[in-house]
């Protein structure tokens, strides 16, 4: 009789550890935001997200008389949201055709082959999209540039869609296509007008993940937008980011007053993409 | 007509991505390949020097692949005994109820900070805690780095784990609970084995991801040159080196950069498709 209450006793252990160690996991959650915005509150205002940069000695004078640092981080913001808009526009269409190519030829091996290098272009380390964006787009443009950042977050971008729009056309039924060839439409018509539609859900799921995994990239962005103090349009030219300001107040111990509200507007915005999906994801299940 | 052309988008579009994946590896291997002439391959990837004065440029790779397997290392360590009871807590006890769709939230946001974020986190908050603790002289190094490392991969080895979990037939767990097994038992017995190979290509997957991580090991190891000695000085991973001194180099070191990065990416490569592979053995049983 001992020898099973020992063992029940084991299993209740387990439930409790089990327990409190998935508590202490949602630990730093609640850290990292609690840090965030209590210290960055108090930046976040209009001017904050209308004005760029400071310069150093701008806000070393600042500082030095004991005022706020004047400015913000408009210059990322803007550069932030032209190079994901020109990286998304390209990497969508393209995402989707490929990922309704590998779903329809799925027994080719041809198609395994391009799903598995997906998988890998995935998992790829971002500082190396980062080094062959340089090579590919600075080197020869002589010059480091917004459309290189572009490239760099539509190469982190695609994978993403690829295999979201591919998982979720394989699970449609058959039948759906057959049914809209049968009625005498066209193949490109049934897959663009019925199947996608279909699978809509599910790829703008993948979309909000893969803008919400790319828009707070730093590494892929250091060696090809660069990053620049005045808010600029031209994407032929050097650009700022917001995960870019934040590397740069991070090395500049004039400007670390900022980091802050930086932190806090791109992490509200990167965990409302991430809930906003969950959403999307629950309303709209294939 | 019509359907030729969008049948040749499709093929095209799909062609982008052998495309894409042949050409960073064509274009990291010439552009590292001055690197490798000069030292030799073997000599590079064993060398521990980094002589950046001119005239006497040495450059090897060691410190660099050290500094990564072993942050890598310690954040699986330190991630296992945290993602494992997630993903129970998820996929087992309290499965399709309400908390644990909870919790299920907090990993996916987990995963979702900025790595730039969890950086700035380690530097401002974390530094002091360890240097207050006595774990590290400065409060950066590899211990930081790896702890740090180790939270954020603790959401993707614990989502994919109690998928898993998840998928552990009712039946088996229901034949063990009638032979008057406990929970803990089935468990053991019934669930780890059944979920075994789906948790381990989940951790190697976690693995990946640690290995190639930039911003938050730049911001934390204390990006130092030499071979790190114990877990508490400063070192520098492959990819750190690279977020580094990649910006201001030019001729055989930009080289030498490439050359470790075309390493990362093989290594992250194998890693990842070795994952990829069981994955999806383990998802098709």
């Amino acid at each position: 009789m001992n020898k099973v209450k020992f063992r029940i006793f084991k299993s209740r252990l387990l439930f409790i550890m089990v327990c409190v160690l998935s508590g202490i996991t949602a630990i730093p959650l609640v850290a990292i935001l609690g840090e965030v915005l209590i210290k960055g509150w108090n930046q976040l205002g209009w001017s904050f997200i209308t004005e760029a940069t400071p310069n150093a000695y701008k806000a070393m004078i600042a500082a030095q008389a004991g005022e706020d640092i004047p400015g913000g981080i408009a210059n990322g913001i803007v550069g932030t949201f032209l190079m994901l808009f020109l990286a998304a526009v390209v990497a969508i269409p393209v995402g989707i055709l490929c990922g309704i190519c590998l779903s329809e030829y799925r027994k080719s091996w041809f198609a395994t082959f391009v799903s598995y290098l997906t998988d890998l272009l995935q998992g790829t380390p971002s500082i190396i999209i980062g080094i062959i964006t340089y090579i590919w787009v600075v080197v020869p443009m002589k010059g480091y540039s917004a459309i290189a950042g572009s490239v760099a977050l539509f190469i982190m971008m695609l994978p993403l869609i690829i295999r979201s729009t591919e998982e979720t056309m394989k699970v449609l039924p058959d039948t759906l296509k057959e049914a809209g060839l049968a009625l005498g439409g066209s193949y490109w018509r049934v897959m663009l007008k019925v199947m996608v539609p279909a699978a809509l859900g599910s790829i703008f799921t993948g979309i909000l993940l893969a803008i919400s995994r790319v828009v707070g990239e730093t590494a892929p962005l250091m060696f090809t937008a660069l990053g620049g103090a005045a808010i600029s349009w031209n994407m032929t030219k050097p650009m700022s980011a917001v995960p870019l300001l934040i590397w740069e107040f991070f090395n500049d111990p004039n400007l670390q007053n900022l980091i802050w509200g930086a932190s806090l507007f791109l992490l509200v915005f990167v965990l409302c993409l991430n809930l906003l999906a969950k959403q999307v994801a629950k309303k709209w299940k294939v | 007509m019509q359907d030729k052309i969008f049948k040749a988008l499709l093929i095209l579009s799909a062609v982008l991505i052998p495309v894409i994946g042949g050409g960073i590896i064509l274009s990291l291997t010439v552009d590292a390949s001055g690197a490798f002439k000069e030292f030799g391959f073997w000599e590079f990837v064993f060398s521990d020097d980094w002589i950046t004065t001119a005239g006497k440029e040495k450059y090897g790779a060691l410190p660099f692949i050290t500094g990564t397997l072993l942050t890598t290392a310690l954040a699986l360590l330190m991630c296992i005994p945290f993602s494992l009871p997630v993903a129970l807590f998820t996929g087992e006890y309290f499965k399709g109820r309400k908390i644990a769709a909870v919790l299920g939230t907090v990993i996916d946001l987990l995963a979702g900070i900025p790595s730039i974020i969890y950086g700035l986190w380690g530097f401002y908050v974390l530094r002091g805690t360890f240097m207050y603790l006595d774990l590290s002289p400065q409060g950066s190094g590899i211990l930081t780095a790896s702890f740090v490392l180790a939270i954020m991969i603790v959401p993707y080895a614990a989502s994919l784990s109690a998928e898993f979990i998840k998928m552990v037939p009712a039946e088996l767990k229901e034949g063990a609970y009638a032979m008057g097994a406990t929970r803990a038992e089935v468990i053991r017995r019934v669930i780890f084995p059944m979920a075994g190979s789906g948790i381990f290509s989940a951790f190697i997957l976690a693995i990946g991801r640690a290995l190639g991580e930039t911003m938050t090991v730049t911001m934390l190891i204390g990006n130092t040159n030499q071979m790190p000695e114990t877990l508490r000085t400063t070192g520098n991973t492959m990819a750190s080196i690279i977020a580094n001194q990649f910006g201001e180099a030019d001729g055989l070191k930009l080289s030498s950069l490439i050359a470790i990065g075309l390493l990362l990416f093989l290594i992250t490569a194998i890693i990842n498709i070795i994952g990829k592979i069981l994955i999806r053995r383990a998802r098709h049983v």
